[in-house]
């Protein structure tokens, strides 16, 4: 007996230690952020978005030309489009613009319609999530169906239906492809608020006499983000990847001349055995930016995982 | 067993009655009144009046989704204004192209993705398995129809110069003209099997190969990364050691043990890919003139065809439903202990 609580010493004090090491104190976003610098895909990711939002901001400022500017059109004859010189590091495209420059300005219409649509996502899915985990039973039901509904239609279809009622103006496509996310965003922040919903500390401030409200708003809600902020770093690359695809299906801008990657690629399609570069640079844009948002969002999902917590 | 079928299939009648719903009111939503919609520019008032009593737009809404309804029940899903066929029977007649176009394109993701995903969990952090990541990370920032343009003009055009010889395959289609084939279910690779013609399959078998591996590096993406995570998760297992502790042959191991247990969540996974190949097809079938569902859509979205749209829709989400619960009715073959429930 004695010998048992000698033994028994040295770890009950252990106990009543704080925790060692760096662990102490720190929250989800700290302790992910932390794990975000130490994930070498996240980095290249994080650099890639960073450079794409750079250039979209400051295209004025870095294009060698003024966008959409048609003024080397003699150059460009039905069988070939000039190739790169001094002047056009890029060369010209089929509209007879600086390749260069409408590639730039590209970035600039890739961010506005991925954030536009994002937004809209994001907004439309966290309203419908925050009706269907926050106030439960009927609303709960009703609000998922349709959300199951939407779900049973591809992206791309539903996305071509939302445009086909804008009729064609600039934001229809954006509002279509944010509005075919609404269901995905409403699912992820439904089932998250779930999860959250059984957690102790809801338990702890139901017990403290918290307003149902103030539960879900203050602590539920900012716990269950988690995942709908991957999804949305996820969903901007796939915004970009279905903009070229409505493009392709002729949903996109009316103004042939405007300079948006999708559009670029589409337009280059007749010319692809004689100048495959038309295509191939555009591609790369769409291919490099989606490649950044997914890599970081793919690295945010893993250091917000508390699976994955070292 | 039985039970379980029944009330999955009767779980999916709320989803379709909502979405036959929804897509009466999108008909109802789009700019101009809903014959004019669904006539397009072709519309003349004669037109517009015998659309309007055919489908009684000028009744009272609940009453003219009951004719819409009754109509879908009976198995009429209208006409398409610009052809003037009816919808069903065009869907039918086009079905086959589209699903021999999938399976094919789910058979190269499935061949390529699974042993591809699996070697990299077993060597996780190796060659191998950064390039199944890259694989993966490729298959979902490249868009399907610039890869299909890509494949196309290498392998069936030709680029100019050297890089000529790799073009040996078709271009477009489903068999080359020279064929002359006999087609009992349009499903060009079955007919030549049926009816001994040999050469008739194996051509339409080479002009499946290009469209497949488009439509196919959408699911071989996320087939190589979930089989990649599930190995992994299952190859930590207490009962993967405890086989390997008794000495149990390493292939009975991977068999019986990992990949039995690894597949279940890729199984769930292919099935929901269902919709973004239906979607996928619409992109790569235009590319590669496939007369399928697909480029029959393309065609009914360039034109604004929403009679055809409305339809195809609801045929989508059908089948969607359909092999999702085919999906779950596997799991019991897969996974015998969900048999008993």
């Amino acid at each position: 007996m004695t010998i048992l609580d000698a033994e028994q010493g040295p770890i009950d004090e252990g106990l009543f230690d704080p925790p060692a090491g760096d662990e102490r104190g720190t929250s989800l976003w700290q302790g992910a952020f932390r794990r975000l610098r130490r994930n070498p895909s996240a980095i290249v990711g994080a650099v890639i978005v960073v450079a794409f939002v750079l250039v979209a901001i400051f295209a004025p400022v870095l294009a060698p030309y003024e966008p959409a500017g048609t003024q080397w059109i003699s150059q460009v004859t039905p069988s070939s489009v000039p190739g790169p010189s001094p002047g056009h590091l890029l060369g010209l495209d089929s509209f007879g613009s600086d390749m260069l420059t409408q590639l730039i300005y590209g970035a600039r219409q890739s961010l506005i319609i991925g954030v536009v649509s994002t937004t809209i996502g994001l907004l439309g899915g966290a309203v419908l999530g925050l009706i269907a985990g926050g106030l439960g039973g009927w609303w709960d039901t009703g609000v998922m169906r349709i959300v199951d509904i939407l779900l049973s239609i591809p992206s791309l279809l539903l996305a071509v239906s939302i445009a086909a009622v804008m009729g064609r103006n600039p934001f229809a496509i954006m509002i279509a492809i944010g509005a075919a996310q609404v269901p995905i965003f409403a699912r992820l922040l439904r089932g998250s608020m779930l999860g959250q919903r059984r957690q102790d500390y809801v338990l702890a401030a139901t017990s403290l006499g918290l307003r149902q409200r103030r539960i879900v708003m203050s602590h539920v809600l900012p716990n269950s983000l988690g995942p709908v902020i991957v999804q949305a770093t996820l969903v901007l690359a796939t915004a970009i990847i279905e903009v070229a695809a409505l493009s392709y299906l002729g949903l996109g801008s009316a103004d042939p001349a405007i300079a948006e990657w999708g559009r670029m690629l589409v337009k280059a399609q007749d010319r692809l055995q004689s100048d495959p570069r038309l295509a191939i640079l555009p591609g790369i844009c769409i291919a490099i930016t989606a490649l950044g948002f997914t890599l970081f969002g793919e690295a945010l999902r893993e250091a917000l995982d508390p699976k994955s917590r070292r | 067993m039985l039970r379980f079928v029944i009330r999955r299939i009767l779980l999916m009648v709320p989803v379709l009655f909502g979405l036959s719903v929804l897509l009466f009111l999108w008909v109802r939503a789009l700019p101009g009144d809903p014959a004019r919609a669904l006539l397009g520019e072709k519309a003349t008032p004669e037109s517009i009046a015998s659309v309007n009593a055919q489908y009684g737009f000028d009744k009272p809404l609940l009453q003219q989704y009951l004719i819409y309804t009754s109509r879908l029940l009976r198995g009429d899903f209208g006409n398409s204004p610009r052809t003037g066929e009816p919808v069903l029977g065009t869907f039918i007649q086009r079905f086959p192209a589209t699903v021999e176009l999938g399976v094919a394109a789910l058979i190269f993701a499935v061949v390529v993705g699974i042993p591809l995903g699996y070697l990299a969990a077993k060597r996780a952090g190796g060659w191998l398995d950064s390039f199944a990541v890259g694989t993966s990370l490729a298959g979902v920032v490249i868009p399907v129809f610039v890869l299909a343009y890509l494949l196309k003009v290498v392998f069936a055009v030709g680029l100019h110069g050297p890089l000529h010889v790799l073009a040996f395959l078709p271009s477009s289609g489903r068999q080359s003209a020279r064929i002359d084939a006999t087609h009992i279910t349009n499903f060009y690779v079955l007919d030549g099997l049926l009816t001994r013609e040999w050469d008739a399959s194996w051509d339409a078998v080479v002009h499946l190969i290009l469209p497949a591996i488009a439509l196919g590096s959408i699911p071989l993406a996320i087939i190589v990364r979930m089989t990649r995570a599930s190995v992994i998760d299952v190859l930590n297992e207490d009962y993967v050691r405890t086989a390997n502790s008794k000495g149990l042959a390493p292939g009975l191991i991977t068999r019986r043990h990992v990949l039995r247990n690894a597949l279940l969540p890729v199984v769930t996974v292919i099935g929901l890919q269902t919709g973004a190949l239906l979607a996928g097809a619409v992109l790569t079938e235009s590319v590669f003139a496939i007369n399928g569902i697909g480029s029959y859509l393309f065609t009914a979205i360039s034109n604004l065809d929403f009679a055809v749209l409305q339809g195809f829709i609801l045929f989508i989400a059908l089948i969607y439903a359909v092999v999702n619960l085919l999906v779950d009715l596997s799991y019991g073959v897969i996974d015998p202990r969900l048999r008993t429930r």
